[in-house]
């Protein structure tokens, strides 16, 4: 790995100080991609601040029916939280099958989302959920965060402090994992909640996460996995790779969708 | 350089690391333990994995710098004395060819079987061979470490 200056800030200010004073500093969180892109040279930031110590920064709480869950809070740690089981189960599910054991124990629900990986499946929950991604400086809602492969909304020195989801009163998320990474080949997450009836699809597009909204519609006017039988998803717009051509992660966005409705 | 103070199996210690010092970096050639393994350097075999905190990372994945105060225990430090259950069952049950994986299945199983017990869940093989996603095997075909982590289990 080259050499980089490690901070472990202390605070919000404290953390947007060390952002600002280096020459390319960057946020560490649970560090699950990014040490690992440093390791490989894929990237070289000249800082890294650490923001996990900061207070406040992980847990997760619940007030009626939002759940405000914090940026540093890990995979396993929004996995394993009652609130969460309670209020949004299908959030915790899909947290309970991000990665292994061992990473879910590090990568934390802000590192995912700012990281905005089009494979990641975090992103996929946040806008179906119609979720409010909360920052040192404002709110931003998912439609507007997530913008392109790997690129969201967020500012320079903008941290991302916690994420808020009310309750649906559907939802689930069904992922087909590429093998080796346990990635989204392609990952459909489903909801009936405060946002309407939504579908949103991770894995697959060329620009990242998106909305299905054919089938957002036919679910809408009745839920259950028929309402899907006349909604092809079209390939224009989805990712070939090694792993899967456009029209089988078209085909595989059909058939995750229904398995998602069912489980709903 | 960053100042860092840890305990590992137990034991203070502490060292002056370059900032990009990843934590199994720091076991192997600071404090000289080997057993913690570094099979891909791609984040993804888990040969590297220790317990922070009493729960199951892979070491290659962090830095040593953000581990000040912690409590890290490694494969050196699971035996008393006489082997760990599941360091016996590995044996008794042939849970390993070659070996450069063990330490790293050793680690994440403990944890595997100790939470599976902490709540009451039963650890199938099924389960077992998910709760195994992270640490890769190229020899055995796996049968014999899910039958070693199994024996574990009924003795732990």
């Amino acid at each position: 790995m080259y050499p980089v200056k490690y901070h472990k800030a202390t605070s919000i200010a404290d953390a947007v100080a060390a952002l600002s004073a280096g020459d390319d500093a960057t946020i560490l969180a649970g560090g699950q991609t990014l040490l690992a892109t440093m390791k490989q040279h894929l990237a070289d930031p000249s800082d890294l601040v650490d923001i996990r110590s900061i207070d406040g920064m992980a847990g997760v709480s619940a007030a009626g029916n939002v759940l405000t869950i914090g940026a540093a809070t890990t995979h396993a740690d929004v996995a394993g939280n009652a609130d969460v089981q309670k209020l949004c189960p299908a959030l915790a599910e899909l947290a309970s099958h991000i990665g292994d054991p061992a990473v879910r124990n590090m990568g934390t629900i802000g590192g995912s989302i700012a990281n905005n990986d089009p494979a990641a499946d975090y992103p996929a929950a946040m806008l179906a959920l119609n979720a409010t991604i909360v920052t040192n400086t404002r709110e931003v809602a998912a439609d507007d965060f997530f913008d392109g492969l790997f690129g969201t909304a967020l500012d320079d020195g903008e941290i991302i402090t916690a994420v808020k989801v009310t309750a649906p009163s559907k939802a689930a998320y069904a992922k087909f994992a590429q093998q080796a990474s346990l990635f989204a080949l392609v990952g459909v997450f489903v909801a009936d909640g405060a946002g309407g009836v939504r579908v949103a699809v991770t894995g697959a597009g060329e620009d990242g996460v998106f909305r299905q909204s054919g089938m957002e519609a036919a679910l809408a006017s009745g839920w259950s996995e028929a309402a899907l039988d006349g909604v092809a998803a079209s390939e224009d717009g989805l990712m070939s790779d090694l792993h899967g051509s456009a029209d089988y992660r078209a085909h595989l966005i059909g058939v995750m969708a229904k398995r998602a409705v069912a489980a709903a | 350089m960053t100042t860092i103070n840890m305990t590992v199996n137990g034991k203070a210690v502490s060292g002056d690391v370059p900032d990009q010092t990843l934590l199994s970096e720091f076991l192997r050639e600071n404090l000289r333990l080997t057993g913690t393994h570094v099979g891909c350097d791609t984040s993804q075999c888990g040969a590297c994995v220790v317990h922070i905190n009493g729960k199951p990372v892979k070491s290659c994945s962090t830095l040593a710098a953000s581990l000040d105060g912690a409590d890290v225990k490694t494969i050196e430090g699971v035996s008393n004395g006489e082997l760990h259950p599941m360091q016996q069952a590995f044996n008794d049950n042939h849970g390993l060819q070659c070996g450069f994986c063990t330490p790293g299945m050793i680690m994440t199983s403990i944890d595997m079987v100790e939470r599976y017990k902490a709540a009451g869940k039963d650890l199938t093989s099924d389960a077992i061979r998910a709760e195994l996603e992270g640490n890769i095997c190229r020899c055995t075909g796996y049968h014999n470490i899910v039958k070693s982590i199994e024996d574990a289990a009924a003795k732990m």
